[in-house]
C-alpha cells in the first residue's frame, strides 16, 4: 500500500515515467514537451530523466507529429504523442482517420500501431477560442480507434499505463479541468481495463452515465439527489470507444431510468450513441425515455459565457426529475 | 553571375538601415524611408508600446483572460500596416494586437478575444482585418484566397499575411505559399521570427539557412530584415507590397526579432531560457534606436514627442476605461450567428436556456 496525494497531471506524468522505465521502446514527443514539460506539465522532467532521445520537442506540425509516430510504431517503437490542445489536434486529423485508425485493417493485421495520442480536452478553464473543444466524438466515430478518458487521478495513471501497453492505437483524452485537483491514490493497485466502465456510485432509482469531465458533476448531482431522497447510480465509462454495453445496460436494467451526461455537444455524439444503444438493448426495462444533459449544439463559447455551456448539477437534477416518475 | 533563381534568395544579411546604435547604413537595394515616414513610425511605436504595456498590466489585474505580449516586436507589427493602403487586407495572429489596433480597429474591440466576452470583437470588413487566427498558419490560405479573389475582380488589393516562426512548420504555411505562387496572388507573407514558439527555439523549427529561404522552393522571392529596425522594415515591406501590387506575385519577408517577454502571461520562460539570452535584445529595442537616430538628425521636436505621448496616453486611457468594467454578455448570443437562418434545433436550445435562467431568477 503506497498512498500518495497527487493531481491528475502528476499521475499522468508518473504513468509516462513508469512506462518509459518499464519499456525502452516508449518515446514521448510533441510541442513544448521537452524543456518546458508541456504547457500542462504532463511531461515535466522526462527529458531530464530519460534524455532527449526519449522525450523531445518536434517542429510545430501536428500532422507531422502523428505521421512520424505512425512510422515509429511501424518500426518497433511505442510512441506517445501530445496534441497541445483539443482543437490543435485537427491538423493531424487526416493522419488519425486515414492511417492511425486503418493500418491494421489495411494490412490484414500485419502492421500494428501501438501508439497513444494524448489530447487535453474540454472546457471549464476559461480558455479563449480553440482551447476548449470536446473532440472525442470525431474519434469515437472512426472505426479502428480506441478512445479512453479518465475521470479520476487513479484512472489517469492506470488507463495511461494500459493505453501505452495496448496493441492498438489509443486516443487518450485528458479532461483538462480535472488536471489539478488532488486525490489520495494507490498507484500499485490493479489498473482499469480499456473498454470497461465502472460503477462509481450505487443507487436504485436512476442511472447517470457519464465520462471524463462530466463524471465529477454527475457524482455531485447524485449526492444532492440522495439528500433529496432519490438514489442514483453513476457509471463512469472510462472508454468511449469501445463502449461497455454490459456495465451500462446492467445499471439501466436495475434502475429503469437513465440520464447521459456529457460535456460535448449532443448532436451526433458519444452521448447520442449511448442513448441509442441503451434504448435498443434495454427497452423493456425502461420506465421513461433516456434523457441527456449535454452542451448546446454551438461552438464552444468565449470564457465569459462558458458556464452556460457546461453540464451542471441543476441541469442533471432537472433531467432526472423529468424521467416520468408519475403518470401525468 | 546571376542565375535564374538568385532573385528568389534573400539578402546575405537581414536588411538593416538604422542599427541598434541609431547609426544609418546604406543598402544597395533599399533606401532609408523619408523623414515623415520615420516620424510617423516613431509616433506609432510610442503608442504601440503603450498599448502593449497597458494590456500587459490589465491581464495582471485579471481584466483579460490571457495576453500574448508584442513587446519588442512593435516595429514589425506596425511597419506591416504602415505600408498598406486602406483597401488592402491584414491577416493577423493572436499576437498581433498592436498591428490590428494600428489599422484603426477600436482598441477594446481589438482585445475582445483576449478579454473573453466574444471571439472576434471587430467587423473584419470595416478595416479589412481578418479575425485573429489562433490555430497556427491556418489564416494563410485564406489570405491567398482574398488576394486571388481581388485579382479576379480586377482590384489592386495586397494582402499582408502574418505568421510566426513556429507557424512556418505547419502544412498550411507551405500550401499557402505554393498556391500564392501558382496563382500569382498578391500576398506578402510576413514572418515575425521571434526565435521561439512558446518554449521551442528556432533551431528545432527549421534547418533552413533562414526562414526567408523557404520561398525559393515555391518560386516566391524571399527577403529578410532586422525586425527591430523600423526603417529597414518599412523599406523591405514597402517594396514587397509594391511588387505584389505591380503583379509580381507573392513575396516572403522574414523579420528577425525576439520575444522579449514570456509567450503569454501564463507562461514561465525561465523554464527554457536564460535571462542572459534576453539582455542583448533589450539593447536592440526598436524604439531606442529610432529615437537616437531621429534625435541626431534634429528631427525629434518637442511637438512630435508631445503628440506621440498624447497618442500613447489616449490609447492607454481607452484601454483602462474600456476594460476595467466587467463586460456585459448576453447568453442569447450563444445561439446567434451560427447559421444564416436560425434552425429549429437551436431555437429549442435557446428557449431551454431562457427558461432555465428565468427559473433561476424567480
Ligand atoms: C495548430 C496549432 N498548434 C498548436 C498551437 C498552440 N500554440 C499557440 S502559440 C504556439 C507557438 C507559436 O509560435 P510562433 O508561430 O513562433 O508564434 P509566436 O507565439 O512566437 O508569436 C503554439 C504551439 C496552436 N495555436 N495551433
Ligand atoms: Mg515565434
Amino acid at each position: 500500500m503506497t498512498h500518495t496525494k497527487i493531481s491528475m497531471a502528476q499521475a499522468l506524468n508518473q504513468a509516462l515515467r513508469d512506462a518509459m522505465t518499464a519499456d525502452e521502446s516508449v518515446v514521448m514527443f510533441g510541442e513544448d514537451v521537452g524543456a518546458l514539460g508541456g504547457v500542462f506539465r504532463i511531461t515535466d522532467g522526462l527529458t531530464a530523466e530519460f534524455g532527449e532521445q526519449r522525450c523531445f520537442d518536434t517542429p510545430l506540425a501536428e500532422a507531422g507529429i502523428v505521421g512520424m509516430a505512425v512510422g515509429m510504431a511501424m518500426n518497433g517503437m511505442r510512441p506517445v504523442v501530445e496534441m497541445q490542445f483539443d482543437a490543435f489536434g485537427y491538423p493531424a486529423f487526416e493522419q488519425v482517420v486515414s492511417h492511425v485508425a486503418k493500418m491494421r485493417n489495411r494490412t490484414r493485421g500485419r502492421v500494428q500501431l501501438p501508439m497513444v495520442i494524448r489530447i487535453p480536452y474540454g472546457g471549464g478553464i476559461g480558455g479563449v477560442e480553440h482551447h476548449s473543444d470536446s473532440s472525442e466524438s470525431y474519434f469515437a466515430h472512426t472505426p479502428g480507434l480506441t478512445v479512453v478518458t479518465p475521470a479520476t487521478v487513479a484512472d489517469a495513471y492506470g488507463l495511461l499505463r494500459k493505453a501505452i501497453e495496448f496493441p492498438d492505437p489509443v486516443v487518450f483524452m485528458e479532461p483538462k479541468k480535472l488536471y489539478w485537483a488532488k486525490e489520495e491514490v494507490d498507484l500499485t493497485e490493479a489498473q482499469p481495463e480499456i473498454g470497461k466502465a465502472v460503477v462509481r456510485r450505487d443507487g436504485a432509482d436512476a442511472t447517470l452515465i457519464a465520462y471524463g469531465p462530466a463524471v465529477p458533476v454527475a457524482l455531485e448531482a447524485a449526492e444532492v439527489a440522495a439528500a433529496e431522497g432519490r438514489q442514483l447510480t453513476v457509471v463512469d465509462l472510462r472508454s468511449v470507444a469501445p463502449l461497455d454495453d454490459e456495465t451500462v445496460c446492467a445499471a439501466v436494467r436495475r434502475t429503469g431510468r437513465a440520464v447521459v451526461v456529457a460535456e460535448a455537444s449532443g448532436f451526433a455524439s458519444v452521448s447520442s450513441e449511448i442513448v441509442a444503444r441503451v434504448t435498443e438493448k434495454c427497452f423493456h426495462s425502461l420506465a421513461a425515455p433516456v434523457r441527456r444533459v449535454t452542451a448546446f449544439d454551438i461552438p464552444f463559447p468565449p470564457p465569459k459565457l462558458e458556464k452556460y455551456q457546461l453540464p451542471s448539477v441543476d441541469r442533471i437534477l432537472d433531467a432526472v426529475d423529468d424521467l416520468q416518475w408519475e403518470d401525468s | 553571375m546571376t542565375t535564374v533563381e538568385e532573385h528568389l534568395l534573400p539578402s546575405a544579411e537581414p536588411v538593416c538601415l538604422i542599427d541598434q546604435n541609431g547609426v544609418p547604413h546604406d543598402h544597395p537595394s533599399y533606401r532609408l524611408p523619408t523623414k515623415e515616414a520615420l516620424l510617423d513610425g516613431y509616433t506609432q511605436l510610442i503608442r504601440g508600446r503603450r498599448f502593449n504595456d497597458q494590456a500587459s498590466a490589465l491581464v495582471r489585474q485579471g481584466r483579460l483572460a490571457v495576453y500574448p505580449s508584442s513587446f519588442g516586436q512593435e516595429a514589425c507589427q506596425l511597419a506591416a500596416t504602415m505600408v498598406l493602403r486602406d483597401s488592402d487586407w491584414l491577416f493577423p495572429t493572436y499576437r498581433d494586437t498592436v498591428s490590428i489596433m494600428s489599422r484603426g480597429v477600436d482598441p477594446i474591440e481589438t482585445l475582445t478575444l483576449l478579454r473573453g466576452d466574444w471571439h472576434c470583437g471587430y467587423d473584419p470588413y470595416e478595416h479589412k482585418v481578418a479575425p485573429q487566427a489562433t490555430p497556427l498558419a491556418t489564416q494563410l490560405p485564406h489570405a491567398v484566397g482574398v488576394a486571388h479573389a481581388a485579382r479576379l475582380k480586377g482590384e489592386d488589393t495586397v494582402v499582408m499575411a502574418l505568421v510566426g516562426d513556429g507557424g512556418t512548420s505547419e502544412g498550411d504555411f507551405h500550401e499557402a505559399l505554393n498556391f500564392a505562387a501558382v496563382f500569382q496572388a498578391p500576398v506578402v507573407f510576413f514572418i515575425q521570427n521571434n526565435e521561439y514558439a512558446i518554449s521551442v527555439p528556432l533551431a528545432r523549427q527549421s534547418a533552413a539557412p533562414s526562414l526567408a529561404h523557404k520561398g525559393i522552393g515555391y518560386g516566391v522571392p524571399g527577403e529578410r530584415a532586422d525586425g527591430n529596425d523600423m526603417a529597414g522594415l518599412l523599406a523591405v515591406l514597402g517594396q514587397a507590397v509594391d511588387k505584389a501590387r505591380a503583379g509580381e506575385g507573392p513575396q516572403l519577408v522574414e523579420a528577425h526579432t525576439y520575444r522579449v517577454q514570456a509567450h503569454t502571461n501564463a507562461d514561465d520562460a525561465s523554464r527554457y531560457r536564460q535571462d542572459d539570452e534576453v539582455t542583448p535584445w533589450l539593447d536592440r529595442d526598436p524604439i531606442a534606436r529610432l529615437t537616437t537616430y531621429l534625435e541626431q538628425q534634429g528631427w525629434l521636436s518637442s511637438e512630435i514627442r508631445a503628440t506621440a505621448e498624447a497618442g500613447a496616453a489616449e490609447v492607454a486611457a481607452q484601454l483602462r476605461d474600456g476594460l476595467m468594467p466587467e463586460p456585459s454578455v448576453d447568453p442569447a448570443d450563444l445561439f446567434a450567428h451560427l447559421y444564416a437562418s436560425e434552425t429549429q434545433q437551436l431555437r429549442e436550445q435557446a428557449a431551454f436556456l431562457r427558461d432555465e435562467l428565468a427559473r433561476e431568477e424567480a
